[in-house]
């Protein structure tokens, strides 16, 4: 399970030319931006963040909720996951290539032979063919392959629409767009629904979750921020990211448990 | 979307939870990755056989979080370490109160997802530690569906109580309990002071109370 940008990436896919330029706009505007107090170094741009993150709420709560909301209640779960199959399958071959960028070979494999599986057996990817055979999912965008040869994050962003992001990341998001299957289809009211079906199959399958969020974060907005940073730090090194200096998650506050933590703990 | 990216977390994280339901039988110090394994094994299970906790009663998941989770965790340890600074600052009547009102955020946050345990199977890793360490981290893998989704711990050693290990702190996907709670404490800290942040997580637990 990857809990992924890249989704919205391809679902996004007939968005492409008004996000490119949506995104130039994003990149000139942040060179304006002023650094608020207190801030978390990895979030230069708290204020202008904050805004396009309460911007994304309005648009969430007045639109796509409720269209998630109602969608679930209509649509019987076999169909559903009929649905959200087929979205998870487009993506699938650009995870083959970005595992191939990164070397990882069985990784690329399994999600060549994902694909391979489901866009046949599977019917076009309705069913989701491979996993029933234990065929892993390795999902990978390209933000994900340049932070594995190195590339650092950079400054957090709030992507309008898309989300949390990084500077690298949002470099990286034209990439994803191209990559996504959906920018190929010709016709574009077909592609346009097909787009917009996707947007609404992926937030129906947070519907839950994000209530959640709503009642364990005290604020929501570094909630979301210190999650997004720690999540994407942890695939890039694969689920075994060296020890962080302390200091980068928080400046202000050393660990201060009880009994002191004097022994640095050892994976 | 924002709330998408963070929201798989919380699922997970209940798995998380879920996994350390379980009274260790006798302490005879097992290894960690022997204890982690055991606990979630007998967590999930005893989820899957109690039909009351399935269909969402949030007395009976209180429960068996109390009898069951808490036994096999530091909390007091948990709660200083997500407080930061002012938890030596706060009096011991401060310090209870923290430590209450942040196991209800927890348990009322998860227990939704609690009830959705189903075929889940839990794989530990092997792991590298020597004996004599006093803390260690075991990884695991949740497996569900196709997916294998990371759930971490640290633990530390404590001699004598209990299995003779306990979880101070907890990683989902890569993300680290303590360390996401601790930015969210400083800020009301910040802000308010202790008394403050208390007040912030009883509003919130009752808020949420309310809406459950």
């Amino acid at each position: 399970m990857n809990v992924n940008r890249q989704l919205c990436h391809v679902n996004l896919a007939g968005l492409a030319p008004v996000l490119r330029t949506g995104l130039m706009l994003l990149l000139l505007a942040l060179v304006g931006c002023a650094s608020g107090p207190n801030a978390n170094p990895r979030d230069p741009l708290e204020p202008f963040n904050r805004g396009v993150y309460q911007f994304n709420d309005a648009v969430d709560a007045a639109v796509l909720k409720p269209v998630a909301t109602a969608y679930q209640t209509v649509t019987p779960v076999p169909v559903q996951r009929g649905i959200g199959n087929f979205f998870e399958n487009l993506k699938t071959p650009w995870s083959f290539i970005n595992n191939a960028l990164e070397f990882k070979g069985q990784a690329a494999i399994a999600s060549l032979m994902r694909f391979a599986v489901n866009t046949t057996i599977g019917l076009g990817g309705i069913f989701d063919v491979a996993t029933d055979i234990n065929i892993e999912k390795h999902t990978r965008d390209f933000g994900h392959t340049l932070g594995y040869w190195g590339v650092p994050p950079g400054a957090y962003l709030v992507l309008p629409l898309l989300g949390p992001s990084s500077v690298r990341d949002t470099v990286a998001v034209p990439a994803d767009l191209m990559a996504g299957l959906l920018t190929y289809v010709d016709n574009v009211p077909l592609r346009n629904s097909l787009w917009a079906l996707g947007f609404v199959d992926e937030r129906s399958k947070w519907l839950k979750a994000s209530t959640i969020l709503e009642e364990a974060a005290l604020d929501k907005y570094s909630f979301t921020r210190d999650a997004y940073l720690q999540r994407r730090r942890n695939t890039i090194y694969d689920g075994n990211p060296p020890e962080e200096d302390s200091q980068d998650m928080a400046p202000a506050t050393p660990d201060v448990s009880e009994p002191l933590e004097e022994e640095k703990v050892k994976p | 979307m924002n709330v998408r990216t963070i929201s798989r977390l919380f699922i997970t994280l209940v798995l998380g939870a879920s996994s350390l339901l379980a009274i260790p039988a006798v302490a005879a110090d097992e290894a960690a990755d022997a204890f982690i394994k055991r606990v979630s094994t007998e967590v999930l299970d005893g989820i899957r056989a109690d039909q009351s906790l399935r269909s969402g009663e949030i007395s009976r998941i209180i429960t068996l979080v109390d009898t069951k989770i808490m036994p096999n965790v530091d909390f007091r340890r948990m709660t200083a370490s997500a407080v930061g600074p002012a938890w030596r600052q706060a009096t011991p009547e401060q310090q209870k109160r923290l430590q209450d009102e942040f196991k209800i955020l927890l348990v009322r946050t998860y227990a939704g997802a609690l009830t959705q345990v189903t075929n889940e199977t839990v794989v530990v890793k092997p792991m590298r530690a020597a004996p004599e360490d006093k803390e260690v981290v075991v990884r695991t893998e949740v497996k569900v569906r196709g997916d294998a989704i990371q759930l971490d711990y640290k633990l530390q050693q404590t001699p004598g109580e209990g299995a003779g290990w306990k979880i101070f702190n907890m990683n989902v996907l890569g993300v680290w309990l303590v360390e996401t709670y601790r930015s969210q404490f400083a800020q009301e800290v910040n802000a308010k002071g202790v008394d403050g942040l208390i007040t912030t997580l009883t509003d919130r637990n009752k808020a949420n109370a309310k809406k459950a």
